[in-house]
C-alpha cells in the first residue's frame, strides 16, 4: 500500500506537530480552572490526533496490518480501563499509565539500536541508551507502585540488606555497561544492551520496592517525570521533535509535583527514595497508654450541629472506606441546618497528587468547597469543630512542636487550633509514619473510633433527627 | 536536524511547561497526572517510525507492543481526565451560584 502521493513531506510534518504543540499548551494551560480544564483536555487531545494521523501520512510509515492491529488492541484497551476504573483506584491507574509509557519508550529504543549502523553518531547513541534506562526504570518501578497501590504486593516498605550498595553499584554498573557500547558504537553488541535493559528494569524495582503508601504521591509524581524525560530521549534519538516538545512537557509536570509533594512533606526527593520510611512502622515504642476522649456518634452529631463552621480533614482512610458519598451527605445534613461546611486537603492526603480533591468531586462536593492547607489554616483559629477521618500524620501538632520527630517541620492542618476537634479513627493505633499523634491526647480532642463510613452515615442520621 | 536546534526545543520546552503547569492548582492535580499521562502516549510516534523498519519477528513485536502501550496511554489517558473533569465541572445542587449569564469566564 502506498500513499507516496499524499504523503507529507517533512516541512508540512513539523508545521502539523508545531499547530500539536500549540494545542497541547493551550490545553493544559485551560487546565488551571475546572470551568475550562474538561474542554482544554479536549483540546490537548485534539493536538495528539492531529501528531498521529500527520505522521500516519508519511511515507517512511509501513507495515499497515501491524499498525492497525496496535492501534486497535491499544484503543480497546484505554476505553475499557478509563471507564471502569474507581476513582479510588485512580492512582494505580496512573502508575500503570506511566509504566506503559515507559516501557514503550524502552521498546522503541531497542528497535533503534538495532537498526544502528555506521554513521550514527554520539548524538543519536546517548539519547537511545538514556531512553532505554529511563524508560525500563520507569517501567519496572511503576509496575511495583501499582502492586503496592492494587495491594498485589505489600504497601509496606521492603528493605534488603545492603540495599543502597546494591542499587549504588546497579547504577555503576549501567553506566559503565552504556560507556562500553557507546565507545563501541560501530558495531555494538546486544547482549550488552539487553543487560543494560534489564539492570535498569531491576534497578527501577529496587528503588521503588522500600517505598511506603504515605511516600506514594512523590513516587508516582517522580515516575511520570522519568517517562515523560524517556520519550523527550526517544525523541532525541528519532529526531522527532514531537517527541521532545511533548515528552518535556510531561516532564516539567511531573518534576514540579515531585518537587510539590517533597515540600509537603518537608523531606527531599533522595530522603524519600533511599531511606524509605513511609510504610514501616518505626517499632511499637511508646505504647503505654495516656488518656484520650472517646465519644460516639450522637454525640459527634450534637457538636456539628450547634456548630457555626466545620472544617472537614479527609485523608487516605476515607478512600479506603469509600466513604466520600457517606461524608457529603452529612455535609449536606449540616449544610441545611445552615452550618458552614468546608474541606480542608492537605496535598498528600491521598496516594497521588490532587487524589482527595477527584474523590470529593466523585461525591458531588463543590470545587469552591475544597481548600488547600495554605488557605484553611488562617481560619482555623475561628472553626468550631475540626472533623479529621482517616487523616493522621498531616494533622499531627509534633511537626510544628517537637523538633525531634520524624515528621518535624511537615506542613501539617493546624486542626489542634481549630476550638474542638473530632477524629475518626478505627484504634488509636499510629500512622503510616508510625508516629504517635499529640493531637488524639488534647483535651479539646474526642476520639470517634468507627469505619469512616459507618461513623459518617450515624451522624448524618443523627443530625437529621434532631 | 541537528543536536544543538533539538537541545534549543528542549530547553524552551521545557521553560514553557514550567511556565504553564505551575498554575495548575492543587485541586486539579490528579486530572493533570492522568492528562500528562495521555501527552506522554506520544511515544505512540515512535512505535509507528520504528515498526516502519521492523524486517523481522522481533521488531514487529516490539514495534507492535510500543504501539499499544503508546495507544493505550492516549485513549486511556484522556478519556479518564475528561471522566475526573466533568465531575468538577457538573452543576447541580447550587442553580443560584451559576454567575448571570455572559459572565462565563472564556480564557
Amino acid at each position: 500500500m502506498t500513499l507516496g502521493a499524499l504523503a507529507l513531506d517533512s516541512d508540512a510534518l513539523a508545521v502539523c506537530y508545531i499547530v500539536a504543540f500549540v494545542l497541547f499548551i493551550f490545553g493544559v494551560r485551560q487546565g488551571t480552572h475546572p470551568r475550562t480544564a474538561r474542554r482544554g483536555n479536549w483540546i490537548a487531545a485534539g493536538g495528539m490526533a492531529i501528531a498521529v494521523a500527520a505522521t500516519l501520512a508519511t511515507d517512511v510509515i509501513g507495515n499497515w496490518p501491524l499498525i492497525a492491529t496496535g492501534l486497535i488492541i491499544g484503543t480497546a484497551i484505554g476505553v475499557v480501563a478509563s471507564i471502569r476504573v474507581q476513582m479510588t483506584e485512580m492512582p494505580q491507574l496512573v502508575a500503570l499509565y506511566n509504566g506503559l509509557g515507559g516501557g514503550a519508550v524502552a521498546l522503541i529504543a531497542w528497535s533503534e539500536f538495532r537498526h544502528v549502523s555506521e554513521g550514527f553518531g554520539l548524538e543519536e547513541f546517548i539519547p537511545i541508551l538514556f531512553a532505554t534506562v529511563i524508560g525500563s526504570v520507569s517501567f519496572w518501578g511503576s509496575n511495583v507502585a501499582f502492586g503496592k497501590l492494587q495491594g498485589l504486593i505489600s504497601g509496606a516498605s521492603v528493605k534488603l540488606p545492603g540495599q543502597q550498595v546494591i542499587n549504588a553499584l546497579l547504577l555503576v554498573g549501567i553506566i559503565a555497561l552504556c560507556v562500553v557500547l557507546a565507545v563501541d558504537r560501530d558495531s555494538p553488541s546486544e547482549g550488552l544492551f539487553i543487560a543494560v535493559l534489564v539492570a535498569a528494569g531491576v534497578l527501577g524495582l529496587m528503588v521503588v520496592l522500600p517505598i511506603g503508601g504515605a511516600d506514594m504521591p512523590v513516587v508516582i509524581s517522580l515516575l511520570n517525570a522519568c517517562t515523560g524525560l524517556a520519550a523527550a530521549g526517544a525523541g532525541f534519538a528519532l529526531d522527532n521533535i514531537a517527541l521532545i516538545v511533548a515528552g518535556t512537557l510531561v516532564g516539567s509536570s511531573g518534576t514540579i509535583l515531585t518537587l510539590e509533594m517533597a515540600t509537603a512533606m518537608n523531606r527531599s526527593v533522595g530522603n524519600i527514595l533511599f531511606a524509605g520510611f513511609g510504610g514501616a512502622p518505626v517499632g511499637s515504642g511508646s505504647s503505654e497508654q495516656r488518656p484520650h476522649t472517646s465519644i460516639g456518634s450522637q454525640d459527634a452529631a450534637i457538636m456539628l450541629a450547634y456548630a457555626d463552621s466545620v472544617v472537614i480533614v479527609p485523608g487516605y482512610g476515607l478512600a479506603v472506606a469509600q466513604a466520600q458519598h457517606a461524608i457529603k451527605e452529612m455535609a449536606d445534613a449540616l449544610g441545611q441546618r445552615g452550618v458552614t461546611v468546608r474541606y480542608a486537603i492537605h496535598p498528600v492526603a491521598g496516594r497521588m497528587p490532587g487524589h482527595m480533591n477527584v474523590l470529593l468531586a466523585e461525591a458531588d462536593v463543590e470545587y469552591e468547597d475544597l481548600v488547600e492547607m495554605d488557605d484553611i489554616n488562617p481560619d482555623m483559629p475561628q472553626t468550631d469543630v475540626a472533623i479529621v477521618v482517616g487523616a493522621n500524620d498531616v494533622t499531627n501538632p509534633a511537626a510544628k512542636t517537637d523538633p525531634n520527630s520524624p515528621i518535624a517541620g511537615m506542613p501539617i492542618i493546624e486542626v489542634d487550633q481549630a476550638r474542638q476537634v473530632i477524629v475518626i479513627k478505627r484504634s488509636m493505633s499510629p500512622g503510616f509514619a508510625g508516629i504517635d499523634n499529640d493531637l488524639f491526647y488534647d483535651d479539646k480532642t474526642s476520639m470517634l473510633f468507627s469505619d469512616a463510613k459507618a461513623a459518617a452515615n450515624e451522624i448524618a442520621s443523627a443530625i437529621a433527627e434532631l | 536536524m541537528d543536536a544543538v536546534t533539538e537541545i534549543t526545543i528542549f530547553v524552551l520546552a521545557a521553560l514553557v511547561g514550567f511556565e504553564v503547569i505551575s498554575k495548575v492548582p492543587a485541586t486539579l492535580h490528579t486530572p493533570l497526572m492522568s492528562q500528562t499521562n495521555a501527552i506522554h502516549g506520544i511515544v505512540l510516534l515512535g512505535g509507528l517510525l520504528v515498526i516502519g523498519f521492523a524486517d523481522n519477528p522481533l521488531e514487529d513485536a516490539i514495534g507492535v507492543i510500543a504501539i499499544i502501550f503508546g495507544t493505550v496511554n492516549i485513549v486511556g489517558g484522556f478519556l479518564v481526565t475528561d471522566r475526573m473533569l466533568a465531575m468538577f465541572t457538573r452543576k447541580k445542587s447550587r442553580p443560584k451560584s451559576e454567575p448571570p449569564s455572559g459572565g462565563e469566564d472564556s480564557s
